[in-house]
């Protein structure tokens, strides 16, 4: 048997580094491979299982191979917005926002979180940002070629970042820190637990209700002790994060997003508030506006498969005879039941229920464009 | 009846001149959760080492060869509807085809359970 697993062999040839749990991982029995550069847990008891758990219950992820930065000094709000296609100057205290870095050519160079910070939270930074773990070194060598001197970026690897994730991800958060029930979707602050303090947003990449943990990385192995020990809490490894988001809707980085694709095509156009839209002074605006204009070449769109033969990352979309797209993501949904994909179809062909075939092993199967997310999102979005 | 092993993680039982083939239990628990199994048409002749199956699990697509020359003569059909069988029972009731062997002598150069599992156990 030979497996084409991509997630084991991205950057095999770095020497990859151990992330704060590593120990505690391999001590609960995950099955480690490199990803982003780092031995990462991809499963403990199996994806299946590790999938309906989070669905169900609660699953703490370590994403601490993700990148976080904080923001300080003067004219930092302009700044940002010369980087970013968001409303920073909007963004109100301990509010998240959803936002990327785009290059000149209005290419997608990262998609990443931004809030805004209160207190004397990252020793009183205004701005603080989660970037993907692969690409965290080259969003930082950017920013720093197009930052002002003023602006004060630190790229803040001593904390780790935990996710938690799931319909009972409240309760079992609420449980170790009560204050943490009145946040609310894209809501953020800080909070201190057995005197560490933690940056927490109610966020995830799952379509669950949960939360996203900032915790020196001297602590996070009792605070993830701490949440396992809870009834509702199991870990969960990339495997599970990577079906949950697919089913989620939400795109991945290196995939489903790169530089060679635009923001209106990957129908992230809601990053784009309507100012920013309107007075660009953004990188990348060119692009935006030609396309919010003339329409995107091609889009991203979520594909539900015929049969139960998955279709995975690369597979050619056809209409007929004639090559429209390509698959960026696909693979088996456990809560959906069947294979689904995430892909790039050219315009005339990318409407919903426009019917496909994907090419898998030289066999066409039937595709039909379908709406995302596949599992309807389950935000806290009221109290 | 003799079981073989192959280093690509196979076992083949053979009885006469037919050789069943399916993945090892250590195969599928590298593989994880099994979503489905493409089996070979029956009637189509193999040389040892072609591609000959396709295991897909969760995160993955696996090629299984051919561990021997042969045609197919016979596939498992419960695979089709419940391909997690290759996870709970592997070595059994998850086999995935049946060859009519072309060349005894292939079998040779396996492994038997002994060589197999200090094989496994040195990985």
């Amino acid at each position: 048997m030979s497996g084409n697993d991509d997630i084991a062999h991205i950057e095999e040839e770095l020497p990859l580094q151990a992330l704060p749990l590593d120990a505690w991982h391999r001590a609960r029995g995950a099955r480690m491979v490199g990803f982003a550069g780092y031995h990462m847990p991809i499963q403990y008891e199996g994806i299946m299982a590790e999938h309906a758990w989070t669905r169900e219950h609660a699953g703490l992820f370590d994403v601490s191979h993700m990148g976080q930065l904080s923001f300080s000094g003067e004219g930092v709000d302009e700044a940002l917005e010369h980087l970013l296609p968001s409303d920073i100057k909007g963004l109100k205290p301990f509010r998240q926002r959803y936002s990327m870095l785009l290059d000149e050519e209005g290419g997608i160079l990262d998609d990443l979180m931004v809030s805004r910070l209160g207190g004397d939270a990252f020793d009183g930074a205004d701005i603080y940002m989660v970037v993907n773990g692969a690409t965290k070194y080259d969003d930082i060598g950017w920013m720093i070629e197009h930052l002002p001197d003023e602006v004060v970026m630190n790229h803040m690897d001593e904390q780790a970042l935990l996710a938690l994730q799931g319909p009972e991800a409240g309760e079992a958060l609420a449980s170790l820190i009560p204050e943490t029930a009145d946040l609310l979707f894209m809501q953020s602050g800080p909070f201190t637990w057995r005197g560490v303090p933690l940056w927490i947003s109610r966020s995830g990449y799952t379509g669950e209700d949960g939360f996203e943990i900032s915790v020196p990385a001297g602590d996070v192995a009792l605070l993830a002790d701490a949440l396992c020990e809870l009834p509702q809490v199991k870990p969960i490894g990339l495997g599970a994060r990577d079906s949950l988001r697919l089913e989620a809707g939400l795109p991945l980085y290196g995939h489903d997003l790169t530089p060679a694709v635009s923001t209106i095509g990957a129908d992230l156009g809601f990053a784009i508030q309507k100012r920013r839209r309107e007075e660009g002074g953004f990188i990348g605006h060119a692009r935006v506006m030609k396309e919010l204009a003339d329409g995107p070449g091609s889009k991203r769109v979520g594909l539900k498969i015929e049969g139960r033969l998955p279709a995975r990352e690369g597979a050619a979309i056809y209409a007929g005879g004639v090559l429209v797209g390509e698959v960026t993501s696909g693979g088996f949904a456990p809560t959906v039941g069947a294979p689904i994909a995430m892909g790039w179809v050219s315009l005339p062909h990318a409407g919903l229920d426009e019917a496909l075939e994907i090419e898998v092993r030289g066999k066409r199967i039937a595709a039909t464009v379908a709406p995302m997310p596949f599992v309807p999102h389950r935000y806290r979005r009221k109290a | 009846m003799s079981r073989y092993f192959t280093d690509e993680h196979e076992w083949i039982d053979v009885e006469g001149e037919i050789a069943t083939v399916g993945i090892t239990d250590y195969a599928q628990e590298q593989l994880g959760d099994i979503v489905f199994v493409e089996l070979p048409a029956e009637g189509t002749s193999f040389e040892k080492g072609d591609d000959a199956a396709v295991v897909e699990s969760v995160k993955a697509a696996s090629d299984v060869y051919a561990p021997i020359s042969g045609e197919v003569i016979e596939t498992n059909g419960a695979l089709e509807d419940e391909p997690a069988l290759v996870n709970s029972d592997a070595e059994e009731d998850g086999w995935f085809f049946k060859l009519r062997i072309a060349d005894a002598s292939e079998l040779d150069g396996l492994m038997n359970e002994a060589a197999y599992k200090k094989f496994v156990a040195a990985l």
